[in-house]
């Protein structure tokens, strides 16, 4: 099967790209500074004017925007346009402190939607599909991302948003869904209920999904794969930088081609700020530069990733990114040595387990201590205390060797670990409480 | 010639064991036999019943970790030596002990044993050698 494009820019050549990279970029900055007192005043104090940035090869001139400063100019702050130009906001969930309000006018919603369009199709959506939007809708943008995607791509949409799981599989089984749209964790939510249901795959006309909103691995992806028995896609967003479908995965599965017309991405060591190149593991960072509501510039995603423009099979020369290993404030550092969670669920998915799982770190006598539960399969012999002790003892070993530190495992029941708008609530960090 | 038993997974919370006892109570399930190990982090509690598919249905319904085990029940002399004797057949043919536990029967008064081994025809084996006799899972249902 050919692959499909939503529109020629993907494939466009590399030096048309930079040139309308450039021209959007020098406009952009132009608006920010005269629409945004927040980077004007930057701007002065660096001495800098929108005339300095004529290219993306001036693109480090430009100062650095962190979360705080959307924060600190709670709520409408950063918007670059008048309320009567803004038809939405959402805003991300703030664990910590203050949520993060963004805005779209009617164009970044065109904009976005192109985005997700292009993701839908590059997972071999096209107007005969059903798809199936389970991520929650409201303020997060998951939901609405992917609903206004796959109008554009004239696919009927059922917005089935999160819970009640039998509930929606039956709607995936009557309806006719075939492609589903949600985050990983809950995709395997899905399909373990399906199970229990005695619902199999050849019932069902799903044939892909695009999933994201949270770090997963490859194993994840093959567990998604044979669980629900169809061809799982990554995408890659957030609401600062528009949501999802910043960038999205193609039939070569191996990285998330960045919508560059819209978003230049950059990969930068976290602690220096010093641009890396190509094929660099470092922190993602997103200048927007068709936004008109909330054109950021350089926002750090404090995503860890690297870029390539390494030839791909699907044809798009668009540059991909792999999937972010972690967050740089996911990271743990436990007893000095960095542990990612995602790390947890590869171990837990190389075993053959189901990725449910919490760490609990604490820190008893000025030391680190790691607790791992994990829910137990349904299928797990554990009539015996020596059983249940056994399956603790080889995932312990195994996470004791993935991660070079000592972890306590404990065995719970199914489902009892917190779950949140399909996102599971992975870490739970006292050490924090006692500083 | 083996019987079901159920497993269920309980975390060490209070309440867990009434609220097991209160779905078998409405469901109207009979408890035959019970044991419960403990450790620190969990309980196991194990379970005979008068129908254990239903109870397996009605708590994983409850959202209870469940599982049936294939066990052995075996009728004891109720008397000083009676389950040393049984027990010296299975050692003497290196057959270990999970765990087991006892109940008594009203009807007539005599004492059973459960016995969860490695390998129960192994085991069976060994106990109909030596005439011990062995409850079936019909009898056990409706004593």
């Amino acid at each position: 099967m050919p692959e499909k494009y939503w529109n020629s820019m993907e494939t466009a050549p590399l030096h048309e790209i930079r040139a309308l990279q450039s021209l959007r970029l020098s406009q952009t900055v132009r608006h920010a500074y005269n629409n945004i007192s927040f980077y004007k005043k930057k701007f002065d104090e660096m001495g800098l004017t929108p005339d300095d940035i004529q290219s993306i090869d001036d693109l480090h001139k430009l100062p650095f925007t962190y979360k705080q400063d959307l924060r600190d100019n709670y709520p409408y702050g950063l918007f670059a346009v008048p309320q009567d130009q803004i038809v939405r906001i959402h805003a991300s969930s703030g664990t910590t402190g203050k949520q993060t309000v963004v805005g779209y006018t009617a164009n970044d919603l065109v904009t976005w939607s192109d985005c997700c369009a292009r993701a839908l199709t590059a997972a071999g959506g096209d107007s005969s599909d059903y798809v199936h939007v389970s991520y929650g809708y409201g303020l997060f943008t998951g939901g609405m991302g992917l609903h206004y995607g796959a109008e554009r791509i004239k696919a009927t949409v059922i917005p089935a948003s999160v819970g009640n799981t039998q509930r929606q599989i039956q709607v995936i089984r009557d309806f006719g869904s075939s492609l589903i749209c949600c985050t990983p964790s809950y995709a395997i939510v899905l399909g373990e209920t399906m199970r229990d249901m005695g619902i199999s795959t050849s019932e069902l006309k799903l044939k892909a999904g695009i999933f994201g909103a949270e770090p997963w691995t490859e194993e994840m992806r093959h567990k998604i794969e044979s669980l629900l028995n169809i061809k799982a896609y990554d995408i890659y967003g957030l609401s600062e930088v528009m949501g999802p479908g910043v960038s999205f995965e193609c039939s070569e599965q191996t990285g998330m081609h960045v919508n560059e017309d819209h978003f230049i991405p950059e990969i930068i060591n976290p602690e220096t700020g010093e641009v890396l190149p190509d094929g660099e593991q470092g922190e993602l960072v997103f200048t927007a530069i068709t936004k008109e509501a909330l054109p950021l510039l350089r926002y750090r995603t404090r995503d860890i990733a690297s870029l390539s423009r390494k030839k791909c099979s699907c044809g798009r020369t668009l540059i991909k990114m792999t999937k972010p290993a972690g967050r740089t404030d996911d990271m743990l550092i436990i007893r000095g040595v960095n542990v990612f969670p995602s790390q947890i669920e590869s171990v837990l998915l190389n075993l053959g387990m189901a990725p449910h799982y919490q760490l609990i770190i604490d820190r008893v006598n000025n030391l680190d201590v790691m607790e791992v539960l994990v829910e137990m399969n349904q299928d797990m012999e554990f009539d015996a205390v020596r059983l249940v002790e056994k399956t603790e003892a080889r995932i312990k070993a195994a996470i004791d060797s993935t991660l070079g530190i000592s972890a306590k495992v404990h065995l719970v029941s199914p489902k009892t670990i917190e779950r949140s708008e399909g996102k599971s609530k992975r870490v739970v960090d006292k050490r924090k409480l006692h500083d | 010639m083996t019987i079901k038993q159920l497993s269920i997974f309980v975390e060490n919370k209070s309440g867990r064991l009434s609220e097991i006892t209160e779905i078998l109570h409405k469901n109207n399930i009979d408890i035959r036999a019970l044991s419960i190990a403990d450790t620190t982090n969990f309980g196991i509690l194990r379970i005979i019943v008068d129908n254990p598919d239903k109870a397996q249905d009605v708590l994983k319904d409850a959202g209870f970790t469940v599982s049936l085990t294939n066990v052995i029940a075996i009728g004891v002399d109720d008397q000083p030596g009676g389950l040393s004797k049984i027990m010296k057949y299975l050692s003497d043919k290196d057959i270990g002990v999970e765990y087991m536990y006892a109940f008594v029967s009203k009807e007539d008064n005599s004492a059973y044993v459960i016995i969860r081994v490695e390998d129960n025809a192994k085991a069976l084996e060994v106990l109909q050698n030596n005439h011990v006799p062995i409850l079936t899972a019909a009898k056990i249902y409706e004593m």
